[in-house]
């Protein structure tokens, strides 16, 4: 029987920062399922293209390429691989995948994805708006266009410190209007604009993963404490944790937006023990493999869910399941880097 | 007079999974910490009576103590309880 072909894209996995993808794979190929893994990545250096949890790495243009452009490729990949399933795992190609949808869908290619308007609510920049309407609690944040804005960001009611972000990723803890106009140069060129500034709340941030049913449920929710950082302040070790606010919080804003999706909801729970809405990104976290370990392997949940099987209830799971992440190299042939230089494909014979 | 010991909430302190080794782990906050033998009995204690006299009257008997002793010693682990326990 043709094993199911499922696309995962996010196959950076550099120590400090990695993406998704890899924890992704690693998830699907616990599954149980007989699967085809495709690894999707942006960078010949992306190591998860190499790793022996993908069957076959391709590598596919740049979202700034546009809409035409990662269809075009997509199509060749579909035409070669025959895509069941693709799992977008980064922020920035989300919403070209959320615009492509429609157009995979007529490929006979699903994926379980939010609508734009869902997407939108969610955004950094609008998350004051998103609280208002959910009725949740998120720290004072605004869009800010230059560097002006911290010579008298107290006057506005910014207190130092207070975190300055990027659009999609990164944020800094400034403390004076000269850090913060570095954080904003620095961020700029890294990720672009809008630039955004946050009241800085005392507290522990947790953490949630799930899965959005797009009509107001969430599947299979998993949380998680941080209990060390890299330099980015990635986990770079967590616990899994049962917080019932941060449950709380998660199921009101996957009520308010009917999220369609995988989606982490970050909080930060303060001395009172209330809970603060910091971000929800919208996609598998790079800790996901927790879920499996957990009992709650959230990327097999979402094959279940696309292709309507039915969902088995699955227990709570249990608090105190470690991770520790370890940086481990991947050997390739230089034939298979090659190969995706050349041509945007791992060779087949590099995964066995 | 009634010892003035200021322990975190009963509903923190009960949610708190203990181990044998002395290991105790927070399900809430994922937090942990370490206790010696003498945290845990308290710890135990503490778990399941609240009422500052009633513990007093434990420790004085489990560890053969004068009770001006056993409250200095409890207020002590209150005080270290808090700082490592949220809500």
């Amino acid at each position: 029987m043709r094993p199911l072909v499922v696309a995962v894209t996010g196959m950076n996995a550099r120590a400090d920062n990695p993406g998704p993808g890899l924890a992704v794979v690693r998830c699907l190929r616990e599954s149980g399922r007989s699967l085809r893994i495709v690894g999707m990545g942006y960078d010949a250096l992306d190591p998860g293209l190499y790793s022996d949890y993908c069957d076959v790495g391709y590598l596919l243009p740049y979202p700034s390429a546009g809409e035409d452009a990662v269809l075009a490729r997509l199509d060749a990949l579909h035409a070669e691989e025959g895509l069941d399933i693709v799992i977008p795992c980064l922020d920035a190609e989300l919403p070209i995948f959320v615009a492509l949808a429609p157009r995979l869908a007529s490929l006979g290619i699903r994926t379980l994805l939010p609508d734009e308007a869902q997407l939108t609510a969610r955004d950094k920049s609008r998350l004051t708006e998103l609280a208002e309407q959910a009725g949740v609690s998120v720290p004072e944040t605004r869009r800010i266009s230059d560097t002006g804005f911290f010579n008298d960001a107290e006057t506005q009611g910014f207190a130092y410190p207070f975190f300055v972000k990027g659009p999609y990723y990164d944020a800094q803890l400034v403390h004076d209007a000269a850090e913060g106009a570095v954080a904003f140069r620095r961020l700029v060129a890294a990720w672009g604009t809008p630039i955004l500034v946050q009241r800085c709340v005392i507290g522990e941030e947790v953490n949630l993963a799930a899965l959005g049913d797009g009509e107001g449920g969430l599947i299979g929710a998993v949380m998680m404490k941080k209990r060390a950082l890299t330099d980015k302040g990635k986990a770079w070790a967590g616990v899994t944790i049962h917080d019932e606010g941060l449950l709380d919080l998660a199921n009101t804003l996957a009520r308010t937006l009917a999220w369609r999706g995988p989606l982490e909801v970050e909080a930060l729970r303060d001395r009172e023990g209330r809970h603060h809405l910091i971000e929800i990104n919208p996609r598998f976290p790079a800790w996901i493999y927790l879920s499996a370990a957990a009992g709650r392997n959230l990327p097999a949940l979402l094959l279940a869910h696309l292709l309507g099987e039915p969902m088995a209830e699955t227990p709570p799971p249990p608090t105190g399941m470690m991770f520790i992440r370890a940086a481990h190299e991947i050997i390739v042939p230089l034939a298979a880097f090659e190969s995706v230089m050349m041509t945007g494909r791992t060779p087949e014979a590099s995964h066995d | 007079m009634e010892p003035m010991i200021d322990l975190p909430a009963p509903e923190v302190l009960r949610r708190l999974a203990l181990s044998e080794s002395g290991f105790v782990f927070d399900p809430v906050t994922g937090n942990s910490f370490t206790v010696n033998e003498t945290g845990l009995f308290l710890l135990r204690q503490i778990q399941h009576e609240t009422d500052p006299s009633a513990l007093m009257d434990a420790i004085t008997e489990a560890f053969d103590i004068a009770p001006a002793t056993a409250e200095r010693d409890l207020v002590e682990f209150s005080g270290s309880l808090r700082q490592h326990l949220k809500p």
